[in-house]
């Protein structure tokens, strides 16, 4: 198995209070990897420790075997929605562009390569006619999929995503999930935050349990059990039975 | 137009215009807080500068405004990183010690030979009269620099200012990024202090921000909007308070900028809450017409013209599942249907054409 991510020993600490414990885990290139957990388990703050935004106490992170670059710009995020202030003056494209900043040296403005991948990217999330609107006047799903139109201006190799699905209505979820896939198919690596338990074994195909240590990483079939799961979320919630079978 | 007035005015123009392009970037990232708090810290800066040198020469009393107004940043960051004290709660703390600070100097200094020609209390309140075209060269000089740095990293500030993180995956440096908003915020200050003064400077940081705002959702225009509502509040103000003597120039152009920022919240097309009044009451009037039609129809339709029909019922005939309840209240209060408890909603006049 090619490893697109390695994590090794990873401890992250706000304040002196642990948020991520001597995880190991590692993710698969070309495949799409949920990491799953209750609130505060560390889940944003181990994408954010994978992109060095945050600093960690200890361990190593390996991207595609070195050390992460942002400079080759390999990775692109995706944050939460809500980490953003949409009232900000921008329009859809405007953001879809941003994507393509970091390919634009200094003191140089995105040119028409950068602008017709903008365009494509926005037309593969189903947002190329609402290109001129401003972000203010958004749905929380058309956020989330001019969010991913950005990262897909990037051209990246590995895609990190923070809870695309959160609170998003039915046709922006199946047109993100088209997207991941059609991602895969091209040989990228997805990585996404999820919440919903029940839909993890249809989405994924790797999957991290993550509280504060990792549980278990491994491929759906085989991490993705009610043990684990338990072994996850403690007693605080009913562990819904997943329809995988281990066998 | 006399000599005097044109300096002053030019220089509370290109006032306005630097520090309300510049106060934008502060603004858009919700730091306009921050203004408030440098604009006080330069108080004790003004005033150990001209203990220090002997010189009143705005430029050494600007530096030391700058100094001081970055320690206090400084301070403010320092305490975020090392205690749990939140960042309104340290920015007022650092504001209040400095300013105090700034008061006492000020009272000291004024009792010492020479100190009181100085005329340091103008940065109280700023002392527009006092501009020389010296002055009006720094403040050209200033905003040019801070236009051209601007204009260099216009995507880096853009992208930093709506993502930091984002901004960093991208391998930008977002630290010096963050360094550089920070020079060109105290700049804005520092030139605006001898015209508006420590107290109100910052709203001349916020205001034009928040009345270009209204006007366009495009980050360009939103800063081009800005300078000018600040030029022209600034020349306006300088013009006004130049008609009648002892009107102060510093307040009457915080005044405007005021005014200008109410004005665009309540007018400005798309975003003004006049226009969403205007609309709301529209829609109301257009979803009262629809369900008149239906309830019409229905009546029509029944044997019994004058037969209450169920508030499921009339949802179902109108079609769509834009709650009926409010928009038949809304009737009702306006005499055209009423309510017959336990049966439902009945026309009050019979509607035409019925049999």
């Amino acid at each position: 198995m090619k490893w697109a991510i390695e994590i090794e020993d990873l401890t992250v600490a706000y304040q002196q209070q642990p948020v991520l414990w001597d995880v190991d885990a590692a993710i698969p290139t070309g495949q799409m990897t949920a990491i799953v957990g209750p609130n505060g388990a560390g889940k944003s703050t181990l994408l954010k420790a994978v992109l060095g935004i945050v600093r960690p106490a200890a361990g190593r992170i390996r991207v595609r075997g070195r050390p992460f670059r942002a400079r080759e710009r390999l990775v692109a995020y995706v944050p939460q929605r809500a980490e953003l202030d949409w009232d900000f003056p921008a329009t859809v494209f405007d953001v879809a562009l941003m994507g393509t900043y970091g390919r634009v040296g200094w003191l140089r403005r995105p040119g028409m390569a950068e602008r017709a991948r903008a365009r494509a990217a926005l037309e593969r999330v189903g947002m190329a006619e609402l290109s001129d609107r401003p972000i203010g006047q958004l749905s929380g799903g058309q956020q989330q999929r001019v969010l991913l139109a950005r990262a897909l201006a990037q051209e990246a190799e590995i895609y990190l995503l923070d809870e695309p699905f959160q609170g998003v209505d039915a046709p922006t979820e199946a047109t993100l999930l088209d997207v991941l896939r059609w991602l895969k198919q091209q040989g990228k690596t997805i990585v996404v935050v999820h919440h919903d338990l029940s839909t993890v074994a249809e989405y994924f195909d790797w999957v991290v349990l993550l509280n504060v240590q990792c549980i278990a990483c491994g491929p759906v079939a085989e991490a993705f059990t009610p043990e684990n799961l338990r072994r996850t979320y403690g007693g605080r919630m009913v562990v819904p039975a997943p329809t995988v079978n281990p066998a | 137009m006399d000599f005097t007035l044109r300096i002053v005015m030019t220089g509370a123009a290109l006032l306005g215009l630097i520090s309300g392009a510049l106060g934008t970037l502060a603004v858009l990232r919700r730091q306009g807080l921050i203004g408030d708090a440098v604009a006080h810290a330069a108080l004790p800066g003004i005033v150990l500068a001209f203990l220090l040198s002997g010189s009143k020469a705005p430029v050494v009393l600007q530096l030391g405004a700058a100094v001081s107004g970055t320690l206090a940043l400084l301070w403010v960051q320092a305490i975020l990183r090392t205690t749990r004290i939140r960042f309104d709660a340290a920015l007022g703390m650092a504001l209040a010690v400095f300013f105090g600070l700034g008061v006492v100097l000020l009272s000291a200094a004024q009792h010492m030979a020479g100190a009181a020609q100085a005329g340091l209390d103008r940065f109280l309140f700023g002392q527009a009269a006092t501009l020389l075209r010296e002055d009006l060269l720094v403040m050209a000089a200033a905003g040019l620099l801070a236009f051209v740095l601007v204009l260099a990293f216009w995507k880096e500030i853009q992208l930093v200012l709506f993502d930091e993180a984002y901004a960093a995956t991208l391998g930008l440096p977002v630290r010096r990024l963050q360094t550089l908003l920070i020079v060109l915020l105290v700049m804005a200050i520092v030139i605006g202090l001898q015209t508006v003064g420590v107290v109100l400077m910052s709203a001349v940081i916020v205001a034009p921000a928040a009345a270009a705002r209204q006007w366009s959702s495009r980050y360009g225009r939103v800063l081009l909007l800005a300078g000018l509502f600040g030029l022209l509040s600034g020349a306006l103000g300088a013009w006004i308070s130049s008609l009648a003597p002892r009107l102060p120039t510093g307040p009457l152009i915080v005044l405007l900028l005021t005014a200008l920022a109410l004005l665009s919240v309540l007018v400005a097309p798309a975003r003004g809450l006049l226009w969403q009044y205007i609309r709301r009451r529209r829609a109301r009037e257009t979803a009262r017409q629809a369900l008149m039609a239906v309830l019409q129809e229905l009546a029509r339709h029944h044997p019994d013209a004058e037969h209450p029909h169920p508030t499921a019922t009339i949802q179902a005939a109108l079609g769509t599942d834009v709650p009926v309840e409010a928009i038949l209240r809304d009737l009702e209060r306006r005499g055209q249907v009423r309510y017959m408890p336990d049966q439902g909603w009945q026309l009050t006049e019979r509607p035409p054409h019925t049999p």
